[in-house]
């Protein structure tokens, strides 16, 4: 029997996280995510897990850093200035290779900003988590089931990595329900046997420590963590609408992404050259896949990048395109939330001067 | 009984150099609290939290599995430990720039969920790595490098004092302020530590040691007169066990 129910994003997280073997969670409260933490401190403590609502952003994440060194699978979850809290325990659990899960539903900032959606926090997601050079895996599910699953897999990532993976949505997605297949998921666990602080029963004692005077075993700490952020390039994924004979690709990621999905379908339908390409993990950012799709279709003039911030994401699509096309960017400040026919609008200007350049019709 | 060995190097004590400047009192509490985990026979089930200050490099020292916690977090990346682990026994060493200044938030709230972990804090009045600026314990008339005409209590207030403030909380099962610059004192900090453990041990809740202690290089002096010095510190910072649940 399937097990599909009616959820928000954000409860949609929270069992996603419990399907994903979450052992402990550790919060404050922040609107618009304050399920998860309810739901956690109902179902954890039925499954022998940990709930702890900490008195700060700060304390939890440190919380989360202590369960993760002692091999259990933690998270904690918060929205945009709870996450800037959090930035210095976010540095040292990279630096320490802790693996945990952190969930930011943007709202719109900067400051106290609103509770509206936004993509603001994508520079600090993908950029700068925290001081030092450090990454994050990042994970940008766009619909309740999405959330679910990428939860889920999550918590198998970061033991893969030992590195934090965050799941970056936002207030639209967080609180929107939809039907979800609650699947059973085949999340693997992965054994911390030969790292996590258990006791130094049998075996000499363990330090954990991001602290390194020495300059040459400091920049080779620094190397062996680049070196895993570049095996993370295997994890890269996107969805992708594409039939080779587009003059326009449209890229969003997340709630985004969903309204630019129906635009560019209404648009095909129509005959309208249009493709669509919305990332998955923004880091590592599926740079070579849009890279190639612009090596393989002469006719791809232009990419649109859409976004619900003052254009952050549009610089990694740069990047990646590396001059094989204009790059524009709409975008859309917190709270002015674009309907499907406003992006369609967007869509057939960058048409018109595609054919305008060059006239092929 | 004569047999018996009156000197023991301890299990857990590292064999190895102490960073520390001469007259500091941390290799001192170090050892103290290595000959507390060896007699309750805690060494393989202790994780221990390295904080921010001189004593960052405890793992050097003591051979338990340790984690580094950032400034002012160790009561709080205890608390995710101990609840993910409640088996193992968990310690924080913390100075009082990291206890009391940047952690006191984190410190209050895990001795208020009365979390099951054992802190010990080391009470210098100076924040010692960093060159001898002034703390929350810095004491009136103190003279440090960013109180250089001493403390004075119309512009930087009173010397924080922790163990007054936790002995009022319900969560907290034991707190002491203990010093180790005379024999006696030493004795008095290795029962108190014992105790700190043993209300963990005994799942009674939050526990909590200060130690006053000497920092001579920040205090601009000999070794000698800063282990004198201690004792006019006990006139401020009373010693004593001031709560006791157990």
């Amino acid at each position: 029997m399937t097990n599909r129910v009616l959820i928000k994003g954000v409860e949609a997280v929270a069992l996603g996280a419990l399907e994903g073997g979450c052992d402990c969670y550790f919060g404050y409260p922040i609107t618009p995510q304050n399920e998860i933490p309810e739901i956690m401190s109902v179902e954890l403590p039925k499954r022998g897990g940990a709930f702890v609502q900490a008195e700060s952003e700060t304390s939890a994440i440190n919380m989360v850093l202590g369960a993760s060194a002692v091999g259990k699978r933690a998270m904690t979850s918060s929205s945009s200035p709870g996450i800037s809290l959090m930035s210095e325990g976010f540095s040292y659990l990279i630096a320490l290779e802790l693996p945990c899960v952190i969930v930011n539903v943007m709202r719109g900032g900067p400051g106290l900003g609103g509770i509206e959606a936004s993509q603001g926090d994508y520079f600090q997601a993908v950029k700068a988590p925290g001081h030092g050079d450090g990454r994050f895996l990042v994970l940008a599910p766009a619909s309740c089931q999405e959330a679910y699953e990428l939860t889920a897999k999550a918590f198998e990532l970061a033991d893969r990595y030992r590195n934090p993976v965050m799941i970056l949505m936002d207030a639209i997605l967080g609180q929107m329900k939809e039907s979800t297949v609650l699947k059973k998921l085949n999340i693997k666990s992965i054994t911390k046997d030969d790292w996590a602080l258990t006791g130094a029963k049998g075996r000499e004692a363990r330090i954990i420590k991001s602290l390194f005077l020495d300059s040459a075993e400091l920049a080779e700490r620094n190397l062996k963590l680049k070196k895993k952020y570049e095996q993370m390039e295997k994890e890269v994924r996107f969805e992708s609408i594409l039939d080779g004979n587009e003059e326009v690709l449209v890229c969003a990621f997340g709630s985004m992404g969903r309204i630019a999905k129906e635009s560019v379908l209404k648009l095909r339908e129509k005959g309208y050259r249009v493709g669509y390409f919305r990332p998955i993990t923004l880091f590592p950012f599926p740079k070579k896949a849009l890279s190639s799709i612009f090596e393989k279709n002469n006719s791809l003039k232009q990419i649109l990048v859409l976004e619900l911030n003052c254009g952050q994401m549009v610089e990694d699509v740069m990047i990646s395109v590396c001059g094989k096309a204009e790059v524009i960017s709409k975008f859309y400040p917190p709270s002015v939330l674009p309907f499907p026919e406003d992006i369609e609008r967007e869509i057939k200007k960058c048409l018109r001067k595609v054919y305008f350049v060059s006239p092929k019709v | 009984m004569l047999k018996e060995s009156l000197f023991r190097f301890p299990k857990s004590l590292k064999r190895t150099n102490f960073h520390y400047c001469p007259g500091c009192h941390h290799s001192l509490v170090h050892r103290i609290l290595c000959e507390v985990i060896d007699e309750l026979n805690l060494r393989e089930r202790t994780i221990g939290i390295a904080s921010i200050g001189c004593a960052c490099f405890i793992y050097n020292y003591i051979d338990v599995d340790m984690v580094e916690a950032p400034h002012g977090r160790s009561c709080s990346a205890g608390t995710g430990i101990k609840r993910a682990r409640p088996d193992l026994i968990v310690f924080t060493y913390q100075g009082d720039g990291d206890f009391a200044a940047i952690g006191l938030g984190d410190s209050l709230h895990a001795a208020s969920r009365s979390e099951r972990i054992t802190a010990i804090m080391i009470n210098n009045t100076v924040y010692g790595m960093t060159g001898g600026q002034a703390s929350p314990t810095t004491v009136i008339g103190q003279k440090t490098t960013t109180t250089p005409f001493g403390r004075k209590p119309e512009e930087q207030g009173y010397p924080l004092k922790v163990v007054e403030i936790l002995s009022n909380f319900e969560g907290v099962a034991y707190a002491a302020r203990v010093a180790v610059n005379n024999p006696k004192r030493v004795m008095e900090t290795k029962k108190a530590i014992t105790k700190a453990f043993l209300a963990q041990l005994e799942d009674k809740g939050f526990a909590y040691v200060e130690v006053l202690s000497a920092c001579p290089i920040n205090w601009k002096m000999d070794p000698v007169s800063a282990t004198k010095y201690v004792d006019k510190l006990t006139e401020i910072f009373p010693l004593g066990v001031f709560r006791e649940t157990f």
